[in-house]
């Protein structure tokens, strides 16, 4: 049981403004990832959800209850810190202990928790460890195993999976999906991997320069980004975007091209927009109604699948493609668009011209 | 003691500077350069040699004309003396040398006891002017004793600190304070804040947070820090001379420096003094190569 709402907050470090207005609001049970690149603000947020950071302004309720003021010890909060911040001095045991003793627990009920999430992380056999002698796979799970001892109202992770190699991460990730089930607790989720946030999230908010630019499901931030920045960050290869303004029913490109206007745009005549295509709504193999003439600039086999730049006027567009496309650079080609799955963003000020709701 | 402003607040790896091409020139320069460190070992530690000599010698091989280096007569009735009075009760040497200990000890527990918070707090809250701060800290070890033990003995006279042992406890600490802070915050610098915020998250308050996992890894940083407090509080003779004079409060260097003058010198007793003297500064100092080794790496490990 653990709802979590942050309004409002401001932060600043000197002259650099961390959080300029960050608002938030985790519903009990989420899985909810803060997205944003490294100096948004991510940590400043969560830490302030933690009492750690005192705020210039803004509120941070807890299960409804303004906790504003409340020091860390009282807001029943856990959290897993990048650096994992394991207690040097102490065993894997002993640190896995440390929220029972601070609430004073029975030692048959710690060694009780204690030998419960050893089990579930899988590392009975490190308990007389000290941090010095664990890998960092292993010392993730048992700043893991610290935060879950203990049923808090939420969790709070900072980028917990950052320091780890790509497998490790990749079945981490899994793991704590996992684990989010089973405990159906809230989860506040740092990061600034993409493919993090879409994939274990239920809400993520994307951070930018202390301001959140989108809250929703990722299958929302992914298909209806709220504005240009948003559509940049998240995806990859990342998205593509071509000059253009609307003309009658035509969408006419800075360099010349015209494909047919979306019903779905807002976009006035004559407003420059900027066209966002993903590289997976874009083909070089098949033949639509709308397409853009180009010049093969270069290949990109990523195994399963080959990135093809083309040269659309002066702007390098990503296309996905099958592994077994060829070209040589130079070469004239079409690519065809999926107009429906396109976006559109007034130039000026980035954000979506699409009508709500599409 | 010198430990300069960035040694003392480093954030970064302590780097191995000034070590640039040793070997070049080769042998002819190693056999230079021991030979200058040499004569310089030999200047160095002559009056060390003589003054243990003297130590041991009888008066009258004291005013041997010339100089006996070996074959001398050896006795231990200086360092006797230094203990037991010419009554057989106990010395006024003694008592300056009980003194020293007690002065010593307590300025430097003073000093640790209110540095070590100040340096934990400078280094882990945000507090305005925060540079200022800690440079004004500092300017107060600009100015030799020297300079400021007139209007110090000025004030004590007037709050009746003068000639008592509470008095120079209370400068020695205040002198020692400001080095503490300095050294200490470099200390805690070094540990990383995670360690409390993860155990306030715990359920521990701030300061059970900083007891728990701060301190006990501080502890060859204070160590370290209180011998240095130590030494100067052991050797300090400025403050001691002026602003005490009786007997049973007087530390042991103005103590020994008043063995000497008068009409006759017992140079035996003095030597013997001063041997009892130098012996807890050398321990000490020893000590402090140890931990300062463990304070120059602190920083050179990655975490």
């Amino acid at each position: 049981m653990g709802t979590v709402a942050a309004h409002g907050l401001c932060k600043s470090f000197g002259k650099v403004q961390a959080l300029d207005g960050v608002s938030l609001d985790v519903p009990d049970g989420a899985f909810f990832v803060v997205l944003g690149p490294s100096g948004a603000g991510k940590t400043t947020t969560l830490r302030a959800i933690a009492g750690l950071e005192k705020l210039d302004a803004g509120s941070v309720h807890l299960d409804g209850r303004d906790a504003t003021g409340d020091a860390p010890a009282e807001r029943d909060l856990a959290m897993v810190f990048q650096s994992y911040a394991l207690y040097p001095r102490h065993t894997v045991y002993e640190n896995i202990a440390s929220p029972l003793r601070a609430r004073r627990c029975s030692a048959s009920e710690i060694a009780a928790a204690v030998e419960q999430m050893s089990r579930l992380l899988h590392i009975e056999r490190l308990l007389q460890r000290r941090p010095a002698q664990l890998s960092g796979g292993e010392m993730q799970r048992v700043a893991l195993a610290r935060a879950l001892v203990r049923s808090p109202r939420a969790f709070l992770m900072d980028e917990p999976l950052t320091n780890l190699d790509l497998k490790l991460r990749v079945e981490m990730r899994t793991e704590l999906t996992r684990i989010h089930r089973s405990l159906g607790a809230t989860f506040v989720y740092v990061t600034n991997d993409q493919v993090e946030a879409l994939s274990m999230a239920d809400q993520v908010a994307v951070l930018k320069e202390g301001t959140v630019q989108q809250v929703g499901t990722p299958t929302e931030v992914y298909e209806r980004p709220a504005n240009q920045w948003v559509a940049g960050f998240v995806g990859s290869p990342p998205i593509s975007l071509l000059a253009c303004h609307a003309e009658g029913d035509r969408l006419v490109g800075a360099q010349g091209w015209t494909l047919p206007r979306p019903r779905w745009s807002t976009a006035q005549d004559g407003q420059p927009l900027l066209l966002g295509l993903r590289a997976e709504d874009l083909s070089v193999e098949q033949r639509g109604d709308a397409s853009l003439p180009g010049e093969l600039y270069g290949l990109e086999p990523l195994g399963d699948r080959t990135v093809v730049d083309v040269q659309v006027g002066t702007t390098i567009v990503k296309v996905k493609a099958r592994p077994t496309v060829t070209g040589t650079p130079g070469e004239r080609l079409q690519v065809t668009v999926d107009l429906d799955r396109a976006h559109l963003f007034d130039a000026d000020t980035g954000l979506s011209v699409s009508e709500a709701g599409r | 003691m010198a430990v300069s402003v960035d040694e003392a607040v480093s954030t970064g790896p302590a780097r191995d500077r000034g070590r640039p091409a040793r070997r070049r020139g080769g042998r002819g320069r190693s056999v230079l350069e021991v030979a200058l460190l040499t004569v310089l070992a030999v200047v160095m530690l002559f009056p060390v040699l003589w003054m243990i000599e003297t130590s041991i010698k009888e008066n009258r091989d004291v005013y041997a004309v010339p100089a006996e280096f070996f074959g001398f007569t050896v006795t231990m009735e200086h360092f006797k003396d230094v203990f037991v009075g010419p009554d057989g009760g106990r010395s006024a040497l003694s008592v300056a040398f009980l003194n020293s200990v007690l002065v010593a000890g307590a300025s430097t527990v003073l000093a640790t006891l209110l540095g070590v918070p100040a340096a934990w707090a400078y280094s882990r809250f945000a507090v305005k002017a925060k540079k200022d701060q800690l440079f004004f800290i500092l300017s107060t070890r600009f100015m030799p004793p020297v300079v400021v033990v007139i209007p110090i003995f000025l004030m004590y006279r007037q709050v009746g600190l003068i000639d008592s042992k509470l008095g120079l406890i209370l400068i020695y600490a205040a002198y020692n304070l400001p080095f503490t802070i300095w050294m200490m915050k470099g200390f805690v610098d070094e540990v990383p804040s995670e360690y409390e915020d993860a155990a306030m998250l715990d359920g521990y308050t701030r300061l059970q947070a900083f007891r728990r996992h701060t301190l006990p890894l501080l502890v060859p940083g204070i160590a370290a820090t209180a011998v240095f407090a130590l030494i100067f509080s052991w050797n300090e003779f400025v403050f001691a001379i002026f602003l005490t004079s009786s007997d049973s409060v007087r530390t042991a260097p103005p103590a020994i420096a008043g063995l000497i003058g008068g009409t006759t010198t017992d140079w035996g007793l003095v030597a013997a003094a001063s041997v009892v003297f130098a012996l807890p500064v050398l321990v000490f100092a020893y000590l402090v190569r140890k931990h300062l080794i463990a304070g120059v790496t602190l920083g050179a490990v990655r975490r």
